[in-house]
């Protein structure tokens, strides 16, 4: 498929208005794909409680097609890493993201999964789940509200919708992250360098 | 509700010569508490649950402390004798001893059947290295189960007569007990966007070496 469109969307537009649709077969998938993302039904802390009260009629995420929360990684498109990854936890987290079938998507929902959050200091938590797993919607917050949340989903669905998700570096290595062992000291290893480097800050002296 | 001093002497009563000490709280809470000796202490805990008196039947927390070596200056005055024939003189003379360091465990007492409590004692370790090793008050109350294997976990101390003595949060091939106030953490700062103090330090082992002379530094500043 070339980059340029064959039409322009005006030009589609104009051929809607007479009845008439035009679409490809790969726009079709990733628009019935961005509606029908189906989360890992799993979750870890406090922000856990919020991905479910999203998921609960007040703020009703089956808006936006992503009510069936699979009990199995098996099913499952996205993985909302909702709350603190503790270093004993993380082999387990990415385990299941493993056994999710490609294509695939990960959300890091709050401070905690992000960055290590409140614990980052900590001697037991990880310092993000991005050091192994490759996230594709940041939502600060501690925690954030199910509002947040929706808005990260309906974020992830217009990159999928717009075929910016999975992105190519995702497409290229699809499968398997590296699960860490648990070391004498910490994981091992502590981050995936092919997933992760650190930002480098240049900073005045 | 018997008084710290009052449990001191009826324990001293049952077992003579123990080494039992009352140890004061200073702040505001007064809630002093009993030293216990290793040696005798399951017995000591044995007797605490099933004097009639006391009936301390539940132990509802288990504390580690961890004391590390310590620097402390002490005062003392002396008389020298003046050379010239004169008074005595007092001389003033500060002196640095070590005081080793050691853990700690405390645990705090209530009885349900007189409702009261609670009655806190505490046992210390010989040191920090080697000589780590208590009475496992677990068979005595069983609510110590898990509590003395957290203190295990992150202090280090080894609980004897324990039926389950593994670590409870982190994994069992973990070497460090990262609750000592030496503990070293793995240096995982390579990414501290806001870093201060302790953390600043630790975030600039892994900042660049020089940096990068193409990042000119922003308008307005030297
Ligand atoms: S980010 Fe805050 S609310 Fe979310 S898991 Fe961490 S501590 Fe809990």
């Amino acid at each position: 498929m070339s980059d340029a469109p064959v039409i322009t969307d005006a030009e589609r537009d104009e051929l809607r208005r007479h009845g008439i649709m035009l679409t490809s077969l790969g726009e079709l998938a990733a628009w019935g794909r961005s509606k029908s993302v189906w989360p890992l039904q799993f979750g870890l802390a406090c922000c856990a409680i919020e991905m479910i009260s999203a998921s609960m009629a007040r703020f009703d995420i089956a808006r936006f097609g992503s009510e069936v929360f699979r009990p199995s990684p098996r099913q499952a498109d996205l993985l909302i890493v909702s709350g603190t990854v503790t270093k004993k936890m993380a082999p387990q987290v990415i385990r299941l993201w493993n056994q999710m079938p490609d294509p695939k998507y990960c959300i890091a929902m709050g401070a905690c999964a992000i960055s290590g959050g409140p614990f980052k200091q900590g001697y037991n938590v990880l310092k993000g789940i991005d050091r192994f797993i490759p996230v594709d919607i940041y939502i600060p917050g501690c925690p954030p509200r199910p509002e947040a949340l929706l808005h990260g989903l309906i974020q992830l669905q217009e990159q999928i919708r717009t075929g910016k998700r999975p992105t190519p570096a995702k497409v290229a290595r699809p499968g398997e992250c590296t699960i860490p062992e648990f070391g004498e000291h910490d994981l091992e290893p502590a981050k995936d360098p092919a997933v992760w480097q650190p930002p480098v800050i240049t900073r005045q002296p | 509700m018997l008084t710290p001093e009052q449990i001191r002497d009826r324990l001293l009563a049952r077992f003579p010569g123990a080494a039992i000490s009352v140890v004061t709280n200073p702040g505001s809470s007064g809630q002093h508490s009993l030293l216990l000796p290793a040696g005798e202490g399951r017995a000591i805990a044995e007797f605490l649950r099933d004097d009639p008196e006391l009936a301390l039947d539940f132990c509802s927390n288990v504390s580690g402390v961890d004391w590390p070596d310590k620097e402390i200056t002490e005062t003392v005055k002396k008389t020298v004798p003046d050379p010239a024939g004169g008074p005595d003189k007092v001389v003033e003379e500060k002196i640095k001893k070590l005081q080793p360091g050691y853990l700690e465990v405390v645990y705090h007492l209530y009885s349900m059947a007189k409702k009261h409590g609670p009655v806190i004692v505490r046992l210390r370790t010989g040191n920090r290295s080697d000589q780590v090793t208590l009475p496992s008050f677990m068979p005595v109350w069983r609510s110590c189960d898990f509590q003395e294997r957290e203190v295990y976990d992150l202090y280090g101390i080894v609980f004897e007569g324990h039926a389950d003595l593994r670590r409870i949060l982190m994994w069992d091939g973990f070497k460090d007990f990262p609750m000592r106030k030496d503990y070293e953490e793995p240096d995982d700062y390579e990414w501290e966007p806001t870093p201060h103090d302790d953390v600043l330090a630790k975030a600039k082992v892994h900042y660049p070496a020089t940096a990068p002379a193409a990042a000119p530094a922003p308008e307005g500043k030297a």
